[in-house]
């Protein structure tokens, strides 16, 4: 037997009702109702499964299909090409000195066993690091410090971190290329506008690349009338230290 | 009667009468009366147009009803909240199914995305209503009856994992067969959407979904002027009447048009994922046919939209 609640596709709706508004229909209802008139209240008040869509909507993708789709780009935030470091001493006009790596590493002994801040007395100490058991130069190109390691040689700019990450980091690297890893901002049709994506050093430091304990924003009022600790936990998130 | 939407028209019954006819015939009236009488809030809303209570089902309108349905509630925006919105009727488009994937590996529980659904969608300031809860599951279950919302200390913890949970817009949803009087249903695209100035708020809807997914405006959302977010569209995030049913659109207004869900920019840790299932090339492909994805209470047979994956 047919759901009456669920009119077959062409059941007619009568006329009179189904133009009607949904508050008046309820109402309408009501009142034929105690007539006593309606039996299966159903098929007067629901407009039916068979509706069409309605007219004159043009749909952007049937619109725009003979043209050419222009697609965007994917822009992968930049980081810069060039490091250095704060001298601590000041040019005349107030500027900070900074030098560039290679100013001190072109004339010292790279030290390849090096693998962890304690080991660091003479320069860089205070450097949180904790990856792995990585040597230092597993990363740092000890023939130019003002690079990164390439396994095979020949080295990798800064501004081309994620190159270094991929090569040790194959299925976080093939996930975020695939979308499913390092998120994203903007369109997901990429005809209709660009997106930007994240470097993988804006989310893990990569001395020490673990993503941050943080504390949660926005408790949620309406399960358990739990109380946010304030009524605008907008703010960024708040990290706290591991252990 | 195509001319219904007549301003001149009244009423068929007062609104008065309204429950005291329901008392007295109840027995003989249909499913969407009874939905009506168990409706929380049955009074009219002081503020119900004779426009709008006599306004037609959202797929009879025309295009001319609807630009005068868009510009009335415009303006009712700034009458009621002070705000200059735009509010569009944004058509689902061919070749489009949307899904929706969400690493569990990957999210850490900070709650980012349910707040930016709050802010996007223009829920109720004091409740804090959102349409996303995210869950403290033990690790080892997936039974979303037993994870906590209400966690208040630093995340990730070690023995935990979470998992946000929104509408699944399922393609058989149990939402929308319950639904007295249409005011819900399933678009081509996928998404399931609710016409606010249907629906009658018996939420039927809320107990059928497996999910709790669908929420209930027990009043008018309040929102200073400067946070309403002015970029809405009929079905989704335009400020709902008081007595209403909502639920996620997976930001329909945003999507609709290109763009992806506030939800997922706002993710911080990039565990969201989402596009069109119909584009091979799309990222939420390449996921369900490269991760073990599953959804939510499967044996329900609900099938929904939103996948779940763990990175082996
Ligand atoms: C002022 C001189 C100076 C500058 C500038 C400098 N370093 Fe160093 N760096 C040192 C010294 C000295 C050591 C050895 C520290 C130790 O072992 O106690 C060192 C150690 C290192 C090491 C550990 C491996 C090794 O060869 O000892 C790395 C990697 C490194 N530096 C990278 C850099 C990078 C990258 C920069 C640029 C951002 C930089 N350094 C700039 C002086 C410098
Ligand atoms: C996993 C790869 C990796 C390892 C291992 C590594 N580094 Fe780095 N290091 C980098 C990258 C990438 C940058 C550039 C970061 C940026 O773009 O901001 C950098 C930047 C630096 C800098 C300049 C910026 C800063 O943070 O002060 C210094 C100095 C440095 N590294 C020293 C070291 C030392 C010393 C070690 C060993 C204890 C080490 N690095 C180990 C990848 C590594
Ligand atoms: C030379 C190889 C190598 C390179 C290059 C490298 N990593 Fe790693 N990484 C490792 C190893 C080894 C571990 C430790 C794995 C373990 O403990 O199981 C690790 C661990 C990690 C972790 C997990 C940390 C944790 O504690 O949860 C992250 C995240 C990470 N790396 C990110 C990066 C990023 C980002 C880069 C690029 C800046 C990078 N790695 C470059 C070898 C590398
Ligand atoms: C949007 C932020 C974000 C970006 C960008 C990002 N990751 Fe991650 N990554 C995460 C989070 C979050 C985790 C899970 C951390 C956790 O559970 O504690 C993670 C985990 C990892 C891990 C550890 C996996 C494991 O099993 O422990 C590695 C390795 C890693 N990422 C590498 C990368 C590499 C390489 C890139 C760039 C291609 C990258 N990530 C970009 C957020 C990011």
């Amino acid at each position: 037997m047919p759901n009456p609640a669920q009119p077959t596709p062409g059941a007619s709706t009568p006329r009179s009702t189904a133009s009607l508004g949904r508050k008046a229909r309820v109402v309408a209802s009501f009142v034929l109702g105690s007539l006593g008139l309606l039996t299966i209240a159903g098929q007067v008040f629901l407009p039916g499964r068979s509706v069409p869509d309605k007219e004159g909507v043009v749909d952007p993708a049937l619109a725009s299909d003979n043209e050419p789709k222009k697609v965007h780009e994917i822009r992968i935030r930049k980081r810069v090409a060039v490091l250095s470091v704060d001298t601590g001493a000041r040019h005349a006009n107030g500027d900070p000195i900074r030098i560039l790596c290679s100013s001190c590493h072109a004339t010292t002994r790279p030290r390849i066993e090096t693998r962890g801040a304690a080991e660091l007395d003479e320069f860089h100490q205070g450097l949180t690091y904790r990856h792995g058991d990585l040597t230092c130069l597993s990363c740092h190109d000890a023939t130019n410090y003002d690079r990164l390691r390439r396994a095979d040689g020949g080295g990798i700019s800064f501004a081309d971190v994620m190159e270094l990450c991929g090569q040790c980091h194959g299925p976080q690297s093939r996930d975020y290329r695939n979308g499913s890893h390092g998120g994203m901002t903007g369109h997901w049709d990429l005809t209709r506008g660009p997106r930007e994506r994240n470097n993988c050093v804006d989310c893990h430091d990569p001395h020490a690349p673990q993503y941050p304990l943080v504390m949660p924003v926005f408790a949620p009022r309406h399960d358990r009338g739990r109380h946010p600790a304030s009524t605008t936990a907008t703010d960024n998130l708040r990290p706290v230290s591991h252990e | 009667m195509s001319d219904a939407m007549n301003q001149d028209v009244t009423p068929p019954t007062g609104a008065t009468t309204r429950r005291t006819a329901l008392k007295a015939v109840g027995a003989t009236l249909g499913a969407a009366a009874f939905a009506q009488a168990l409706a929380p809030l049955t009074e009219w809303t002081p503020n119900l147009s004779v426009a709008e209570f006599l306004q037609k089902h959202y797929r009879e309108l025309t295009r001319e009803q609807m630009a005068e349905i868009l510009t009335r509630l415009e303006n009712e925006a700034r009458e009621r909240y002070g705000a200059e919105v735009s509010i569009e009727d944004v058509p689902p488009a061919d070749g489009v199914q949307f899904a929706y994937a969400l690493n569990l590996s990957i999210c850490i529980g900070c709650r980012k995305c349910a707040e930016a659904c709050h802010r996007e969608n223009n829920h109720d300031r004091s409740t804090q209503q959102s349409y996303i809860r995210v869950l403290e599951m033990e690790k080892g279950s997936i039974d979303l009856e037993k994870g906590t919302a209400d966690y208040d200390h630093p995340v990730p913890q070690k023995d935990k994992f979470y998992m946000p949970v929104q509408c699944q817009q399922c393609d058989r949803p149990p939402c929308v067969s319950v639904c007295p009087v249409e005011a819900t249903w399933k678009e081509k695209d996928g998404i399931v959407v609710v016409d606010y100035n249907w629906c009658i708020g018996c939420r039927y809807c809320e107990a059928a979904c497996p999910y709790h997914a669908r929420r209930f405006n027990w009043s008018r959302p309040q929102i200073p002027k400067e946070e309403v977010n002015p970029v809405q569209a009929y079905l989704s995030n335009r400020i709902r009447p008081q007595g209403v049913m909502e639920k996620c659109t997976f930001c329909l207004h945003r999507t609709r048009n290109g763009r992806l869900p506030a939800c997922l920019e706002a993710c911080p840790t990039g565990a969201r994922v989402f596009g069109n299932l119909l584009d091979p090339k799309s990222e939420i492909r390449w996921v369900l046919e490269n991760k073990r994805v599953f959804v939510l209470k499967e044996e329900l047979g609900t099938r929904p939209r939103f996948y779940y994956f763990f990175d082996e």
